[in-house]
């Protein structure tokens, strides 16, 4: 499958993906390679096979519930300790709302 | 002591000997560790502090004339991307450059908890994207065996620390063979458990249905210890597996007599030339050791490359929609909030994350949902059904690991789609969610090592050791 220019920004803006133009090009080129690579899909007959979403093994019903005890949380310091921009205990980020 | 090639069994001895405390050997691994990394750049950064005080904490038990734990002492590389309290863990990104985590990966907990001395993170391909470490933003690590080479990808730096000798054993991670194939390229044991056999609580996610935490060691024995004692359930990661955890070492009998194992059809046809020449020579050796061979088929295993990287890119461009300017990451300029985040993602990802978020954006997108994504987890289904019907044949399956020996740096940059078809031999072990590993099992004309992977059935990480470790310390 062809992927065109207009569909490289399209699937950019998506992805929140600041773009250079040269990087554009290069990907039209690079993701209509890999894409008909992956167009091999269409070959084998998938008819009545369910999706594998996630690797199962049998286990008990309950397995993964866990006793409802509460733990200390984080911390409202550590939690902020890595972010660029902080502030009065939040995450700053550029103002979001218009007056 | 060579410092350089210590086995856990020989430290857990010496400590109880005396023969040196684990804060001697801690320093005297850190020094080698730090004045070697200039040949391969496998370390990003070390933890000098956190290991002194693992070894301080091996030495006082000791002292109370406890028995050294499983890993008493033992000098350990934790991959990059499994966060590290304290420790700054960057994931081989541009954007998590300043990041230290307020929280213990559990495999590291458990580690330590072990009596593990953590020396320092290693490098990798960013985010985990990567078959030759060439994609940290930290620059390559170099083979040590060969130092103009690859070391393989994405926990290149952990392989190469241990084979180097500037670690014991490490963590890894794999999700389409990131493991096995550094293992295989540097010569050393690198194994992939079960999907779900250990905690990947505190492991930085890329594809969450694929993602495992995996050992690397010298040997077999070293790495199915460190294996041993990471595995088993967590409460902390709801895919964590219930299932009992074997002593693997008392399972490294050396009898593998009547073992029946399985050589995909499908993936010797295409074998080229040294590396296959080696992996039939390491056939007939298992031969020898009374193991009985025949031929299997794989038949979906010509779709699997497409189908793993439909899949790994779709997760992956929804698990690194977190790496955005506000919680952990830095930050690039932006009037607005979306602009913001569009400049720190476009500055701060590499050439290769931006082209599975851009893969993974578009399979996912509306209109190809069904045409890409849905159809590969029907293909993933077909490739989870060959192994299980095989397993109903034979009780492993002795593959290749990579199609050909490490490749000079800078050789596969420039074709993704190459880059990524050199993962057929392991993407298929991972899309079924087996335990695999890779073994070495010898070299090629050049000096390269060729590893062989082993697979078995699920939860039967046993029985693979067991093959492994008679195959290792076969008779030759």
């Amino acid at each position: 499958m062809k992927i065109t220019e207009k569909e490289v920004r399209y699937v950019a803006g998506l992805a929140n993906l600041q773009l250079t133009d040269a990087e554009v090009a290069k990907f039209e080129a690079e993701l209509t390679g890999i894409l008909e690579h992956f167009d091999r899909l269409k070959e084998i007959d998938t008819e009545g096979v369910a999706p594998m979403a996630q690797v199962l093994f049998a286990s008990g019903e309950t397995a993964t519930l866990r006793e409802d005890v509460p733990v200390p949380p984080l911390g409202n310091d550590a939690a902020l300790a890595n972010a660029p921009v902080s502030g009065a205990g939040y995450f700053k980020v550029p103002k979001v709302i218009e007056r | 002591m060579d410092i350089a090639r210590l086995s856990i069994r020989e430290i857990r001895e010496s400590l109880a000997a005396r023969r040196y405390s684990a804060q001697e050997l801690a320093a005297e691994a850190l020094r080698f560790a730090q004045a070697e990394n200039g040949r391969t750049n496998a370390y990003l950064h070390f933890s000098p502090e956190r290991a002194m005080a693992a070894a301080r904490r091996v030495d006082e038990s000791l002292a109370r004339g406890e028995e050294p734990a499983a890993l008493a002492g033992v000098p350990v590389a934790v991959k990059d991307v499994i966060v590290t309290r304290g420790v700054r863990t960057t994931c081989g990104s541009k954007l998590l450059e300043h990041y230290v985590p307020p929280y213990d990966a559990t495999a590291v907990e458990r580690i330590e908890a072990a009596g593990g001395v953590i020396l320092g993170k290693t490098n990798c391909d960013e985010f985990a994207m990567g078959s030759s470490n060439e994609n940290s933003a930290y620059g390559p690590v170099r083979n040590p065996v060969a130092t103009e080479r690859v070391p393989g990808g994405s926990s290149g730096g952990s392989a190469a620390a241990v084979a180097q000798g500037t670690a014991v054993v490490a963590l890894g991670s794999d999700t389409g063979g990131s493991v096995r194939q550094p293992a295989s390229f540097c010569g050393v044991v690198g194994v992939t458990p079960t999907y779900g056999r250990v905690s990947r609580y505190g492991l930085t996610a890329f594809a969450s249905s694929l993602d495992h935490i995996g050992p690397f060691g010298r040997s077999v024995a070293d790495a199915a210890a460190l294996l041993g004692t990471m595995a088993g359930r967590d409460v902390k990661d709801a895919t964590s597996a219930d299932a009992p955890v074997p002593d693997y070492a008392k399972l490294l009998d050396g009898n593998v007599k009547e073992l029946k194992l399985g050589l995909p059809r499908e993936y010797l046809k295409d074998l080229p030339g040294e590396t296959g020449d080696l992996i039939g020579r390491a056939v007939q050796e298992l031969q020898k050791l009374g193991c009985a061979v025949r031929e299997i088929n794989l038949p979906a295993t010509d779709y699997a490359i497409a189908c793993y990287y439909v899949i790994a890119t779709a997760e992956a461009s929804s698990n690194l929609a977190r790496y955005d300017g506000v919680r952990y990451t830095t930050r690039a300029a932006g009037e607005t909030l979306q602009e913001m985040y569009r400049n720190t993602r476009g500055e701060g990802f590499g050439a290769e994350c931006k082209r599975r978020i851009m893969l993974g954006t578009y399979v996912l997108s509306h209109g190809y949902y069904d045409a890409y994504y849905l159809k590969a987890q029907k293909v993933r289904s077909l490739i989870a059904r060959d192994f299980a019907k095989a397993f109903t044949e034979v009780d492993a399956i002795v593959a290749p690991v990579s199609p050909f020996p490490a490749f000079p740096l800078g050789e596969k940059v420039d074709d993704p789609v190459a880059m990524y078809l050199s993962d057929i031999y392991t993407i298929t072990g991972s899309l079924a969610g087996v335990p695999c590993m890779s073994v070495p099992c010898g070299k090629t004309a050049a000096g390269l090592p060729v590893g062989m992977q082993i697979l078995t059935r699920h939860f039967d990480e046993a029985t693979m050791f067991r093959l492994a470790h008679a195959y290792e310390t076969r008779a030759s």
